[in-house]
């Protein structure tokens, strides 16, 4: 539980230090749910049936962004070569990882989503359950891409290959942490869809460090 | 142990058998190419041996094996956003070592880097962030195997010698030293061998 704790405040201090990479992914989140607007037209109604959506794949695209520095780092460095011939275990480490690669994107994304909920003229309980819902759904995404950036250390354009790898196994968070926000707007309690989001979020905890400590043995050999 | 590797589909080294005692210091020498570093990747658990098999005390190495070795590889681990110190800080905590702020000065004491402490590791050269992952090995007293690979590469003659004096202090206390160099730094062990590596 130490180890968990001094390797998160590492990386939270690493990201303090490049405060550029911090910045990109926010901006890019709030660029891109804005350009919408300005490309669709200002029309109200329509605006507010696809806040959720266009949130949502905003906040997807913003990850995948964040996603292959999450080891290209230390793999470069060989920091990752003495996290695996440590005696800590590898879960722990990468769970560590998992976990400040979400405080520094996926919490901030979650925490931007009411300046996008302005500008689609979303009702607070739309904002409330959008909020929620990247709360519940942000860290699937940092839990399935730590498996997907471990898969693709050290291929060239390693990038692309990350969006085509990733992007179809987060279609289940897209449908549900949208449809939260669409049911809430037509007046249907989106427990179901949340809870949906909670077992995506059971599941990929355990599927993804598992996933991502096997490809990093791997990428190492 | 027949220990072999290979890379990329070619073998490299292969009827390998050596066992290591308290104050052995084993050479790995041979040409670019021959597999040292493969040979000492293996040895720390990161490759896996293309046929044969290593034993620590009798057992197949996993965890307790770990905790008990300490590996140096080219790469410094060196993080340029980190002072000189967090990154000592923090290697030594990841290996699992003291890491009390008077045992870090100590150690970047002994490897004549305390004054860059507080400095960025960006600011570095490459001697001195060699230093700056050499510095665990002052820590690392307790660790009994030591592998590292090419330790000398960069170093100026004096932290040549204060590395080395180190090392010889490890192998006197009982320690074990596994090492790749194309130096022929001088190291006094209780027990010292060589194997040479033909590609």
């Amino acid at each position: 539980m130490r180890a968990f704790a001094f390797i998160v405040r590492r990386e939270l201090r690493l990201a303090l230090r490049r405060q550029g990479d911090l910045l990109n992914v926010i901006v890019f989140f709030v660029v891109i749910a804005s350009l919408f607007p300005l490309g669709v037209g200002p029309e109200p109604n329509q605006l507010r049936a696809m806040a959720g959506g266009v949130a949502w794949i905003a906040a997807l695209l913003a990850a995948l962004l964040s996603l292959p520095r999450l080891f290209a780092s230390d793999y470069g460095d060989g920091t990752l070569e003495q996290m695996l011939v440590s005696p800590q275990p590898l879960a722990l480490v990468v769970l560590a990882k998992i976990a400040a690669h979400w405080l520094c994107t996926g919490l901030p994304l979650a925490l931007a989503a009411p300046v996008i909920g302005l500008q689609y003229a979303l009702p607070a309980d739309a904002l409330w359950v959008l909020l929620i819902s990247l709360l519940i759904g942000t860290p699937v995404l940092s839990l399935l891409g730590a498996a997907g950036a471990a898969l693709t250390l050290g291929v060239r354009g390693g990038g692309a290959l990350l969006g085509l790898l990733l992007l179809p196994l987060c279609v289940p968070v897209l449908v549900f942490g949208a449809g939260a926000v669409t049911a809430t707007l037509i007046g249907i309690n989106p427990s179901a869809h949340l809870s949906l989001l909670g077992a995506f979020l059971a599941v990929s905890s355990l599927v993804g460090p598992w996933a991502a400590c096997a490809a990093l043995r791997v990428a190492l050999d | 142990m027949d220990l072999a590797g290979e890379r990329g589909g070619q073998r490299l080294f292969g009827n390998l058998s050596f066992a290591l005692g308290e104050g052995s210091l084993l050479r790995v020498r041979g040409a670019n190419g021959s597999g040292k570093t493969t040979l000492l990747r293996t040895l720390a658990g990161l490759t896996r041996p293309a046929a044969g098999a290593m034993r620590w005390n009798g057992r197949d190495i996993g965890d307790a094996y770990r905790r008990q070795m300490l590996f140096i590889g080219h790469a410094p681990a060196v993080k340029d956003e980190l002072t000189v110190m967090e990154n000592l800080e923090f290697a030594s905590r990841l290996a699992g070592l003291d890491s009390a702020d008077s045992k870090i000065k100590g150690a970047l004491e002994q490897l004549g880097i305390a004054r860059l402490a507080a400095l960025p590791a960006r600011y570095l050269s490459q001697g001195q962030r060699r230093r700056t992952a050499l510095a665990r090995l002052a820590l690392s007293a307790a660790v009994p195997l030591w592998l590292l690979d090419e330790p000398f590469a960069a170093l100026d003659d004096e932290a040549i010698a204060r590395v080395s004096a180190l090392c010889a202090a490890q192998l006197a206390a009982g320690g074990m030293l596994v090492l790749t160099s194309h130096q022929d730094i001088p190291i006094a062990a209780p027990d010292a061998r060589s194997i040479e590596l033909r590609g």
